[in-house]
């Protein structure tokens, strides 16, 4: 099967062989990012973030639903952990997604993070690529669940969502860095539990404090999406943001920032495999190492001159 | 850098998922990508699910005894996806006098209860393509 022939034509194991191939860094990964790039582009991305059990697999699938119901076709890429020790992993984010199995115009693929610790795995930009260039029109990235600092879906999403559900913490925990600050769009699910009022006055309070704002102030949604309340709300709030990015130049900025990282993540991991490849075969590697460990030379002096030799 | 994938599924209508969850916990521990799924899935949902999540394995439980019609349905259906490779295999309470007709119908190997979860493991790596 020639996959990126496949997969253009909508075939959907095409896509799922293509996502594996990146996923495993198999040898025809690259030629195959290579072939769908220009083909990329279009899909709208939402990421969605927020600590684990907040109910982010409940809500893709909630969402998913009102966008099928707009004729828009859905992709998702749903993230779990995988065990630092055995390199297992259990992905259970289908599980609240079954309904949409058997809908053709929804693709949901579950990712290991194998090892990233940003919230994401390696791959997901590239997998989105993949969907992306399968003609998906929207694209759903669900991180982790994280806690308080893995923010990397900022990098590959359009619009982040955060979402956050009460009795979690106080009022300190709304001023603190990291998963707060990326929000473009928060849900506040659960709401019918206690304390989910309490949990949107002080989101106010964080957002009224935060100096750095522009004129997007992130909408705040109670939502209940067991029961597919305040789902209506949600989608509007993610689309006058996706407006507003769109007419303010920031979709752009975004985009190309994202260009920019993609084409230094490619170049750090090439430079970086061909070099150690280099010295390992021409048996270099071993040498510096027991060098280094004889503290007759120093790492910063070997890559220095390993970098004059070879990069000239 | 390849990873054996792994679909766990509760084909029909039975309620029971401790064995499924215990084996799905067992195949993490071998450093397997387990794709838990849950209760009550039709053999289109399993199948389905196969494609998009491209494994090498599907693991089907049964407590109900609906295993000779749901068993070969998913097998014919993954197979009509153009996934010839996977290794399709079932567990849960299944009679030994239905175990040759479901290997018959493509489920490469039947754990029945009481079996180690160190078996199922190394069926695994044994067969796995």
């Amino acid at each position: 099967m020639d996959i990126v022939e496949e997969l253009l034509k909508g075939n959907r194991l095409a896509l799922s062989r293509a996502i594996t191939a990146i996923e495993n860094e198999y040898d025809e990964a690259m030629d195959i990012m290579k072939k769908l790039y220009p083909h990329t582009g279009h899909a709208f991305v939402l990421g969605i973030t927020g600590p684990p059990g907040a109910g982010k697999s409940t809500l893709t699938d909630k969402l998913a639903r009102a966008y099928r119901a707009q004729g828009k076709t859905v992709g998702i890429i749903a993230i779990d952990p995988t065990s630092p020790f055995t390199g297992g992993a259990i992905l259970g984010d289908r599980i609240r997604m079954n309904g949409l199995t058997t809908d053709e115009g929804v693709f949901i693929r579950s990712m290991g993070t194998r090892g990233s610790l940003g919230g994401l795995s390696h791959k997901t930009a590239d997998a989105v690529k993949a969907m992306d260039a399968f003609g998906k029109d929207i694209i759903f990235v669900e991180t982790v669940g994280v806690g308080q600092s893995e923010v990397d879906i900022v990098k590959a999403a359009d619009t982040t969502m955060v979402v956050l559900i009460p009795g979690m913490g106080d009022d300190i925990q709304a001023i603190k860095a990291g998963i707060l600050e990326i929000g473009d769009v928060f849900t506040i699910n659960k709401a019918d539990h206690d304390g989910a009022d309490k949990l949107v006055r002080e989101m106010n309070m964080m957002l009224d404090l935060d100096g750095l704002m522009t004129d997007w102030r992130p909408p705040i949604q109670k939502v209940i999406a067991s029961q597919n309340e305040g789902i209506t709300e949600t989608i509007e709030n993610i689309e006058k943001h996706f407006k507003y990015i769109s007419e303010n130049g920031i979709l752009t900025k975004r985009r190309t920032e994202r260009s920019k990282n993609e084409m230094l993540d490619v170049l750090h991991s090439n430079i970086g495999s061909y070099i150690t490849k280099k010295l390992v075969e021409s048996g270099k590697m071993d040498e510096y190492v027991e060098q280094i460990k004889a503290r007759e030379t120093d790492p910063y002096t070997v890559v220095s001159n390993v970098m004059k030799d070879m990069l000239k | 850098m390849a990873k054996v994938r792994v679909l766990v599924a509760k084909p029909g209508l039975d309620g029971h998922d401790r064995g499924a969850k215990v084996v799905a916990r067992a195949l993490r521990d071998a450093g397997f990508e387990v794709i838990y799924t849950g209760l009550r899935q039709t053999p289109e949902q399993i199948a389905e699910a196969a494609l998009q999540e491209d494994v090498n394995v599907v693991a089907m439980s049964i407590l109900s005894g609906a295993h000779p019609h749901l068993f070969p349905k998913v097998v014919n259906l993954i197979r009509e996806k153009g996934m010839d490779d996977v290794l399709i295999i079932g567990g849960g309470v299944i009679p030994e006098t239905d175990i040759p007709a479901l290997k018959e119908a493509g489920i490469a190997e039947v754990f029945t209860p009481g079996t180690p979860t160190g078996d199922i493991v190394e069926f695994i790596k044994a067969n796995v393509k």
